[in-house]
């Protein structure tokens, strides 16, 4: 456990390093998440009767998104492992006594909390402090914001163990182009991360709110303002547990077939 | 001890001519040619022997050492290393050796040479002792000093060379696989990592098998030499039974290859 550990401390250690990065990350996130604002709030002053959540929850939605978006976009892959099984650096991977998959997936997690941690404190902040309905509220109650971190934290170990899946599949279709583009489009439409999911027509909703989808950043980020009620909590959480048990599973099933027959590219 | 028995690697190569048609017929019939890499080899290699593995390119050293480090399955044959299989329990077999591949990097590339130890001492689970000892060793024999805290992206690649081989023996492996380990490096750097590796053999007992493309790696370190050529084992013996008077040592390879018509 402490190899994994460790590969996890290094790997954050290095994200940190990365400023300019971040701060050009926290500019986009800043005018991505003003824009989306903007567009809800045209909407809400048609008929604000007409929408799921209140002005105010969808705000707070937004810009915990922008926040922690590090967490949650499946677009943001790590190349350098994509590189190893392209160019065959696996080859160093695979004569450690290490498994591939963990240490992937502690690399995966690291890479993100790295990211996220130099991102999210500004953003939220000066989202804090804008007037409201435009901001980000108080969490509905010390419970959601508890609730809010626990599925904040099972959030990002789904979206880490789905872009598990993108990667190793990799070591079967040579070029990671396609599937990149088919599964990270997907995931953004389903998880919530163009619209909020309660925002979808009902019979659409709830199909999509079983999805593994619907288990990264739809269940915290509507958590916080309280847009869930009990028993929905209690059912996404569950269901969060549910997926990243089988997408772990899967994930270390189809690496172990991957490993067999391996080919090292490029001699 | 390390044993090969009929050891058999194939790889399945999709092939077509150049230009535009042969790729539009290429979309709906592919051709494959199978490539036998290895094709029943055979050797037994006993502890603390120094062996090198040559070849002409394209010849299965290559995919020997990686059957041989766990991380390529072969078709067929069998193979033991101190009793176990490779590629069956890959990660207790990799603990017990290091493995160099001279065109590959296992150091991290923008941080201190430094980290990427620290990371493999846990990686390995070495005890701390331990690994004061051995790093106060490698680093006094192969002159590190000045490297281990600059990142890695900065050192030239004789120095980059010298900080890779320390990484791989790190956790002190009884066996070490390096895979053309000097390559493109100048005659300083080539000197320090043959003479590194000679005293390695001869005061730790490591057993070192090496592949190469440079002759006088061979000469300076290899007191046995296992000739392979379009997968198959040619010739298994020591340096002076291929070595013909005065001829330089390239020349006589060069001869062999052509005797042997693997290029």
């Amino acid at each position: 456990m402490k190899k994994y550990f460790s590969f996890f401390r290094l790997r954050f250690t290095l994200g940190l390093q990365y400023r300019v990065a971040a701060l050009a990350g926290i500019a986009t996130q800043f005018a991505w998440g003003f824009m989306e604002v903007m567009i809800f709030a045209a909407f809400y002053r048609g008929d604000k009767n007409a929408f799921p959540m209140s002005l105010s929850a969808t705000c707070s939605y937004i810009w915990l998104g922008q926040g922690f978006l590090a967490f949650f976009a499946t677009w943001m892959m790590d190349n350098e492992i994509f590189d190893s099984i392209l160019k065959g650096n696996i080859a160093y991977e695979l004569c450690r006594p290490i498994d591939i998959y963990n240490i992937w997936f502690s690399k995966s997690v690291a890479v993100r909390l790295s990211r996220a941690m130099l991102r999210c404190f500004p953003i939220l902040l000066v989202a804090a402090f804008l007037p409201d309905p435009y901001g980000l509220a108080k969490p509905e109650s010390c419970l959601h914001f508890f609730l809010f971190i626990l599925t904040l934290a099972l959030g990002l170990l789904v979206t880490a163990a789905f872009c598990m899946l993108i990667y190793i599949l990799t070591f079967y279709t040579i070029s990671p182009q396609g599937l990149r583009i088919l599964f990270t489009s997907a995931a953004d439409f389903f998880s919530g991360g163009v619209i909020p999911l309660p925002f979808f027509p009902e019979p659409v909703q709830k199909i999509m709110e079983l999805l593994p989808f619907a288990a990264m950043q739809n269940v915290s980020l509507r958590i916080y303002s309280g847009s869930m009620e009990t028993d929905e909590m209690k059912k996404a959480i569950l269901l969060q547990l549910f997926w990243l048990f089988i997408l772990i599973f899967t994930g270390k099933i189809l690496c172990r077939q991957a490993e067999k027959k391996i080919t090292v590219q490029g001699g | 001890m390390i044993t090969v028995n009929h050891l058999c690697k194939s790889y399945r190569i999709a092939k077509r001519n150049p230009g535009f048609t042969a790729a539009c017929k290429a979309l709906f019939h592919r051709e494959y040619e199978i490539i036998h890499a290895l094709k029943d080899v055979s050797f037994t290699i006993s502890d603390g022997e120094m062996v090198g593995y040559i070849g002409p390119n394209g010849a299965g050293k290559s995919s020997t050492i990686k059957i041989l480090s766990g991380i390529l399955t072969p078709e067929g044959g069998t193979v033991s290393v101190d009793g176990r299989v490779p590629w069956k329990n890959r990660i207790e077999h990799v603990r017990q050796i290091g493995v160099v591949f001279g065109q590959r990097s296992q150091l991290w590339w923008d941080v201190p040479v430094m980290d990427s130890f620290e990371l493999l001492k846990d990686i390995y689970s070495v005890p701390t002792p331990q690994y004061k000892k051995s790093l106060e060793e490698l680093t006094a024999l192969l002159h590190l000093e000045e490297l281990l805290r600059s990142p890695v992206r900065q050192l030239s690649l004789g120095q980059r060379m010298k900080c890779e081989i320390a990484a791989s023996l790190l956790h002190n492996p009884r066996i070490l696989f390096l895979d053309e380990p000097t390559i493109g490096l100048d005659a300083v750097s080539k000197l320090a990592v043959r003479e590194f590796i000679l005293q390695l053999n001869k005061e730790k007992g490591t057993t070192v098998i090496l592949t190469t493309h440079d002759m006088q790696d061979i000469e300076a370190l290899a007191s046995r030499i296992i000739l392979i050529g379009k997968g198959q084992i040619l010739m298994d013996g020591n340096i002076d039974s291929i070595k013909k008077g005065s001829a330089a040592i390239d020349e006589t390879v060069a001869e062999l290859y052509h005797s042997y018509e693997v290029v």
